[in-house]
């Protein structure tokens, strides 16, 4: 009795989920869509997160089977961390975002409302479930003896970085070594906090800039985008040393064998990936649950375990492969609101019109 | 509604005295020619749907600036800059294009040689092509280790990531459309007005300046004209080639790009509508130039 109510239950339950299907179907044919989203999973990311959510969307797949018995389809959106965010604001339906910057996903909860405002205090370490840095790519053998930040401002050596404009690892790259100069002026970044030493700060923060202008001076070509900075740099052979996120510096060398050494800096950014779910779009989807499990699972063993073999650095790194550990040095790193505030007051000291960018080029 | 149809549109060459008539058979009540009406509404509907309304999507979502804040952002020291590397270069480009393209006509149109079609074909592949592609290809082609760039490097010149490389690029895209344009004229033109001049003992070069080019003028104008706008407003080929150094070599879209990226769209939409407008005057003289020598020519031709 309770097997036959079972077997008839499931064949209800299928041609409920065939007449779903088709009318999914129809719907999509219509370009109306998403009728059927409640097992498709749409994530929106960056450009170097394409290897690492590539590899991570089938495992998350089987475990949400495992656990619920449902099945998920996840696909991943590639492209610039700016642009992606605009494509989500204007509408693509993004059930959560894995972006460069957690400037991004403000923009999107600011106006489209679809993601509260707190955000980032929703999962761990700020809602970045690996990080990364910048280091330096440099020509095999490093003939230009390039060792720290320092050296960037030397008149022989030729820097490709990408325009902090239009790109979100530039801007890494840019605060990157602000930071450095800060530390050499101050000694130690933890001065910032004092408001006693103000006058101190000020100069300092004024070195900061003429260090960062003279970075510029040195760069002969700006790219709109991080890959196109690594064409420039690879490709055509052009510059001495090219600013890189760690986890592109050492897929290039070690699954693109590439012709170059890495060097890491004496000090560099703590970059902070973050991930958000979109609830206005995920919920309406009724992919709420799902999407938050997608991002919750990043945190869990083999989803950090994942993210070290992409060479990003996982917050547990207690659940990572030795092997891939070891291909991340520990490096002094600093965080982006210990000495810049938030991303907010960032982009409007440096990167909005008129910033200390643009006034680096208006000389 | 009336000056929309009576109006040439840029980069619509008509044939001469063809304005004219139009007015005409617009005042006659039935038309030789049926459907005047539909066509016309359909015309008009889609031009609504797919030119004008994005249009003024761009005028309102400016509007959110005040006129103030529109005047300070398009005089900016940056923004000036832009706006002089984008006309300077694709004004340079469309002068280069113009030259050049009326040869690759000529020879096209008058000469017969082996493998022309498959010549003929090639001038419109700028048109087939991805613009990144070409921009990526150019780059590679002409960077300080490229197959061309090595040997000019050698002389000193740099064409790659300087606003040489801008102006490369855009002869590359701009080039069909000058060859395309004035191609057919020289096709079509009547060879007994060569002969008479001929016969009357002008010297080729005689003849060619007072009977051919006046003849080819206005399309050669209309090719340079359409060659400028695309050169004005490319962004694919010519981001990859340019180096985009702020204040040397960064071109108008890539700074609206750039106001797009920091989501700041009005900024975005208020350069893009100053483009707009400086574009929108200059096809307006060049149009009016080519009118001015149409009917210059045909006043030639009837003495």
């Amino acid at each position: 009795m309770f097997l036959q109510f079972r077997h008839f239950r499931s064949i209800a339950a299928n041609r409920a989920q065939a007449k779903r299907l088709l009318l999914g179907l129809s719907l999509g044919l219509l370009g109306l869509g998403n009728a059927h989203a409640d097992t498709t999973l749409l994530n929106v990311s960056y450009d170097p997160t394409r290897e690492l959510y590539a590899a991570y969307n089938p495992i998350f797949a089987e475990h949400w089977k495992k656990t619920t018995g449902e099945t998920v389809t996840i696909k991943t959106s590639n492209g610039g961390s700016g642009s992606q965010a605009r494509a989500v604001i204007d509408g693509l339906g993004a059930d959560v975002v894995t972006l460069a910057l957690a400037y991004d996903i403000e923009a999107i909860a600011d106006k489209t409302g679809k993601i509260p405002s707190n955000w980032q205090s929703r999962l761990p370490d700020n809602s970045a479930p690996y990080t990364s840095t910048i280091v330096f790519l440099v020509r095999k053998g490093n003939p230009k003896h390039i060792r720290d930040w320092n050296d960037l401002i030397r008149k022989d050596v030729q820097i490709i970085t990408p325009n902090p404009k239009t790109s979100g690892g530039a801007r890494w790259n840019y605060l990157a070594a602000w930071g450095y100069e800060l530390k050499q002026q101050l000694g130690d970044l933890a001065v910032l906090k004092d408001p006693a030493a103000k006058d101190k700060i000020a100069a300092a923060q004024e070195k900061a800039k003429e260090f960062v202008a003279r970075i510029y001076k040195n760069t002969p070509v700006l790219d709109s985008g991080a890959r196109g900075a690594t064409n420039t740099f690879v490709k055509r052979g052009i510059g001495d040393v090219l600013l890189a996120w760690e986890n592109e510096a050492l897929l290039s060398k070690y699954k693109l064998k590439g012709d170059f050494d890495i060097v890491i800096p004496s000090i560099s950014i703590l970059a902070e990936p973050p991930v958000a779910v979109v609830d206005g779009n995920a919920d309406k989807h009724g992919a709420g649950k799902v999407a938050k499990a997608y991002l919750d699972y990043l945190y869990s063993p083999a989803g950090q375990k994942l993210a070290a073999a992409n060479y990003y650095r996982p917050q547990h790194p207690e659940f990572a492969d030795a092997k891939d550990l070891a291909l991340l040095p520990k490096v002094a790193l600093f965080k982006l609101q210990d000495v810049f505030g938030t991303w907010q007051q960032v982009q409007k000291t440096h990167f909005s019109n008129g910033g200390v960018f643009d006034q680096i080029y208006l000389k | 509604m009336a000056t929309i149809s009576s109006t040439t549109l840029p980069g619509v060459r008509l044939p001469p005295g063809s304005s004219t008539r139009l007015k005409k058979r617009r005042l006659r009540s039935s038309s030789i020619l049926p459907g005047l009406r539909p066509t016309l509404g359909y015309t008009l509907a889609y031009l609504c749907l797919i030119v004008l309304i994005p249009l003024s999507a761009l005028v309102l979502k400016t509007l959110q600036l005040s006129p103030h804040q529109i005047w300070a952002l398009l005089t900016s020291p940056r923004v000036v800059a832009a706006f002089r590397v984008s006309l300077a270069c694709s004004l340079a480009a469309a002068i280069i294009t113009a030259v050049l393209g009326l040869i690759v006509a000529w020879v096209l149109a008058r000469y017969a040689f082996p493998g022309k079609r498959l010549f003929d074909a090639l001038v419109d592949l700028p048109f087939a092509l991805p613009t990144a592609v070409a921009g990526i290809v150019l780059t590679t082609l002409y960077a300080p280790q490229g197959w061309l760039g090595q040997w000019l490097a050698l002389a000193g010149i740099k064409v790659a990531f300087t606003p040489l490389g801008i102006v490369v690029a855009m002869i590359f895209i701009g080039l069909p459309f000058v060859v395309r344009t004035i191609q057919p004229v020289l096709q079509e033109l009547d060879p007994a007005m060569e002969e008479a001049a001929a016969s009357l003992g002008a010297h080729y070069g005689h003849t060619f300046a007072k009977v051919i080019f006046p003849n080819i003028l206005p399309a050669l104008l209309t090719g340079f004209a359409l060659a400028f706008a695309r050169g004005i407003g490319e962004y694919g080929s010519v981001i990859f080639i340019a180096g985009n150094m702020p204040m040397r070599s960064e071109i108008v879209p890539l700074l609206i790009v750039t106001q797009l990226q920091q989501f700041d769209y009005s900024s975005a939409t208020a350069i893009a509508l100053g483009m707009l407008l400086i574009s929108f005057t200059l096809l307006l003289i060049i149009n009016l130039l080519q009118l001015w020598t149409r009917r210059h020519a045909g006043k030639d031709a009837k003495k």
